[in-house]
């Protein structure tokens, strides 16, 4: 049964690794729902941490094919990890709303990054599932732009 | 020692005892090939008409010889030339350095001249790549290249190096290659394979060519005594075991024997060594073998459960696990086996016309007979390749060099010269169809202008075989842009305008003399054959694709 897997990669901190990585997941058809890369603790390498949509003999596969790469270093399929993601969200667009954006913003500890005559941008990190539910309460005031990063994981000790 | 980039490259080829290359000069490589001028004592290279030859020469010298092949070629379209060489080289797994000169670094990204960003293009046809843009890490660039070329589950690897490193020094020093320990084997993998392989009654071999590429046909062989089993090879296995042993039971799949699809339907363990189940072997996946149970011993992990569901897995070297498997199973003897061998299954026989008698299952035969199955046969793509693979006996690993996976037609030749440079002891034959022979006849040139002593032979029937076969069963016979009536080609004369002496088989009694004159010649010169055959010889046994590998097609209605 397809699901949503998080995968967190070391690749070298090299050009070029990106669209092999990517380039990977194209060619063979694999489902990307979400692609972070980041440096790590270590200078050579790099963390790219990948949501993808599969079943699980297409996830053994996706991390054989990943392993074949020469700048991948380590495959791990997260099971119990943190995960976050952040988010840059404009909504609303009279007074009378803005209120009740705050309101929401508020009950999600969201943080007005930037405010304009008739819309308020939000800032909020937080689990992906508290992401959406945030995203879905602002709907009805009218959202005009917004960016999400990707999740970033880390495994739990 | 001070040396420039391009005495570095030739320095690190020796180091790697790479001494023949195939390559094309030109501009961002002037560098390079001043050095190859230096170093003509050290290092052979041969100038081919096109980079797609020297690609295909180089990749056919790696699978005749088992070492890794090196071809060189300028910036831009030479570059790109190497792209069809590379993807065939990447399909089969076999060792490739490419090196392609680029502008000068400060000229990369401007469009400049005969640019091209060719580590991007080749990014998902090669096994890695890799451009150098400081001249220190010229050296340890070309080593990893070779390393990576040669080692896991082997492949090419292009290093793009811009003329402005080759033409900077640096210190250098030479360093010998150290081979790696082998990764080791799962315990718990080999005995669930023990386990299977003791409990079946009817277990079945099947090579691809990862047995090739680990050297391991003795221990296939092995193997197959000790199961007691008969032992298929795939296209790319071809070789891997000898078959003018009894257990040969012939190739596997779209073009297989009609035994070999009888044993897999009745087989209980199917064992899949160094293959990566071809679309073209498994026909429908979710029917294959499906009374049997499975092993799959491979290199490459990635390869296990991708086309077909298998239950046991084993990974690593082909040789040591073919090796820790025979030091432990215990002698097996099954009658099912001898049943199988010895049981006659009607495979089909080619017929001429009375206008065109000689069939190619006739001259492959002969040729077979005549070079004592010794000979190396490499292929173009198509109906030619299927019959040298369906007629020729080979007894030994890289005899048969054929682009399996790519299936490109136009390597045959490129690909010969190249296993006779790497094999000079060997008879070299390409088996060609006009069709791939029209591709890349440009090397005949190579072959005479360096005196490359190969046959060359065209199967000659004026269409394109392979694809009118799948337009009269499968399109209503429109033979749309399959028919080559109009080429009109004197294949004598073409040949005499090369310096390459031509001969025309066009009767059966024609098949022995002339392949005579043919071998004979080419102890010292090549030599060229054009077999004249009837359009409508089919390559029989078929299964169409996508269906189940039961009951081939042994006969196609020719109609009216």
């Amino acid at each position: 049964m397809e699901q949503e897997y998080v995968l967190s990669v070391k690749v070298s901190n090299s050009t070029g690794v990106l669209p092999r990585v990517s380039g990977l997941f194209a060619r063979r058809g694999y489902n990307i729902k979400s692609l972070n890369a980041a440096e790590t603790e270590e200078r050579d390498i790099s963390r790219l941490t990948i949501v993808v949509s599969a079943d699980l003999r297409i996830l053994e596969q996706i991390k054989n094919q990943l392993m074949k790469l020469y700048d991948v270093h380590e495959v791990k399929i997260l099971t119990d990890a943190v995960t976050r993601e952040h988010i840059l969200i404009r909504a609303g667009n009279s007074a009378e709303d803005r209120h009740k954006i705050i309101e929401i913003a508020n009950l999600y500890r969201a943080k007005p990054v930037d405010v304009a005559a008739d819309s308020i941008m939000l800032e909020l990190t937080g689990e992906p599932a508290k992401i959406d539910s945030f995203i879905d309460l602002l709907k009805p005031f009218g959202i005009i732009k917004m960016v999400r990063s990707g999740i970033t994981a880390l495994e739990r000790d | 020692m001070l040396l420039s980039g391009s005495d570095i490259i030739v320095e690190c080829l020796l180091e790697q005892e790479a001494d023949t290359v195939f390559g094309y000069p030109g501009g961002a490589v002037l560098n390079i090939y001043d050095s190859l001028y230096k170093y003509s004592d050290k290092v052979r290279h041969i100038i081919t008409a096109h980079e797609q030859g020297a690609c295909h020469a180089a990749d056919g010298f790696a699978r005749a010889t088992g070492k890794t092949g090196v071809v060189i070629a300028t910036s831009g379209p030479g570059a790109t030339n190497l792209t069809t060489g590379l993807a065939t080289a990447n399909m089969d797994s076999i060792p490739l350095v490419a090196i392609t000169g680029n502008v000068s670094t400060e000229l990369l990204g401007l469009d400049s001249f005969q640019e091209v960003d060719i580590t991007g293009v080749t990014l998902p046809i090669t096994k890695h790549n890799f451009i150098v843009k400081n001249i220190a890490q010229l050296a340890d660039t070309i080593r990893l290249a070779f390393d990576i070329a040669g080692s896991g589950r082997k492949g090419p690897v292009l290093v793009d190096i811009p003329k402005d490193i080759t033409a900077a020094t640096c210190e250098y020093t030479p360093v010998k290659p150290i081979s790696k320990a082998p990764a080791k084997l799962s315990e718990n993998e080999l005995s669930t394979a023990l386990e299977l392989i003791e409990r079946s009654e009817r277990p079945y071999i099947y090579a691809g060519g990862g047995v090739i590429s680990a050297n391991a046909e003795e221990e296939l062989k092995k193997l197959a005594e000790l199961c007691d089993a008969p032992v298929s090879c795939s296209l790319m296995g071809q070789g891997a075991y000898d078959q003018t042993d009894r257990r040969y039971i012939g190739m596997l799949g779209m073009h297989g024997t009609v035994k070999a699809a009888a044993a897999l339907n009745s087989c209980d363990l199917f064992i899949g060594i160094g293959t990566r189940f071809s679309d073209r072997v498994i026909g429908d996946p979710k029917v294959f073998g499906k009374n049997a149970k499975f092993i799959h011993i491979d290199i490459d992990p990635a390869e296990f459960n991708k086309n077909v569901e298998v239950g046991c897995t084993v990974k690593g070297d082909v040789k040591d696990i073919l090796k820790a498997l025979c030091a432990r199973i215990v002698q097996k003897k099954c009658p099912w086996t001898d049943d199988m061998i010895s049981k006659d299954f009607r495979e089909p026989v080619q017929k001429g016309t009375d206008k065109l008698p000689v069939t190619p299952q006739a001259v492959i035969e002969k040729l077979d007979e005549l070079t004592n199955g010794e000979a190396v046969i490499a292929t173009e793509v198509g109906q030619n390749q299927m019959w040298a693979a369906q007629y020729y006996k080979y007894k030994e690993p890289r005899s048969f060099i054929s682009s399996g996976g790519l299936g490109t037609m136009g390597f045959g030749l490129g690909s010969a010269l190249g296993a006779k440079v790497g094999r000079p002891d060997k008879t070299v034959v390409n088996i060609a169809g006009d069709g791939s022979f029209a591709m890349n006849l440009n090397e005949l040139i190579t072959a005479s202008a360096h005196n490359i002593p190969i046959i060359e032979m065209v199967i000659n029937n004026n269409v394109l075989g392979m694809v009118r076969q799948w337009q009269r069963l499968f399109y209503n016979k429109h033979f749309s842009h399959t028919t080559l009536d109009a080429r009109h080609i004197d294949y004598v004369k073409l040949g005499e305008s090369f310096g390459i002496q031509t001969f025309v088989i066009e009767k059966n009694e024609d098949i022995e003399p002339i392949l005579k004159k043919a071998l004979d010649i080419s102890k010292s010169a090549p030599v060229m054959i054009e077999v004249r055959i009837d359009r409508d010889i089919n390559v029989l046994p078929m299964i169409p694709a996508g269906k189940p590998v039961v009951d081939p097609i042994t006969e196609i209605d020719l109609g009216v």
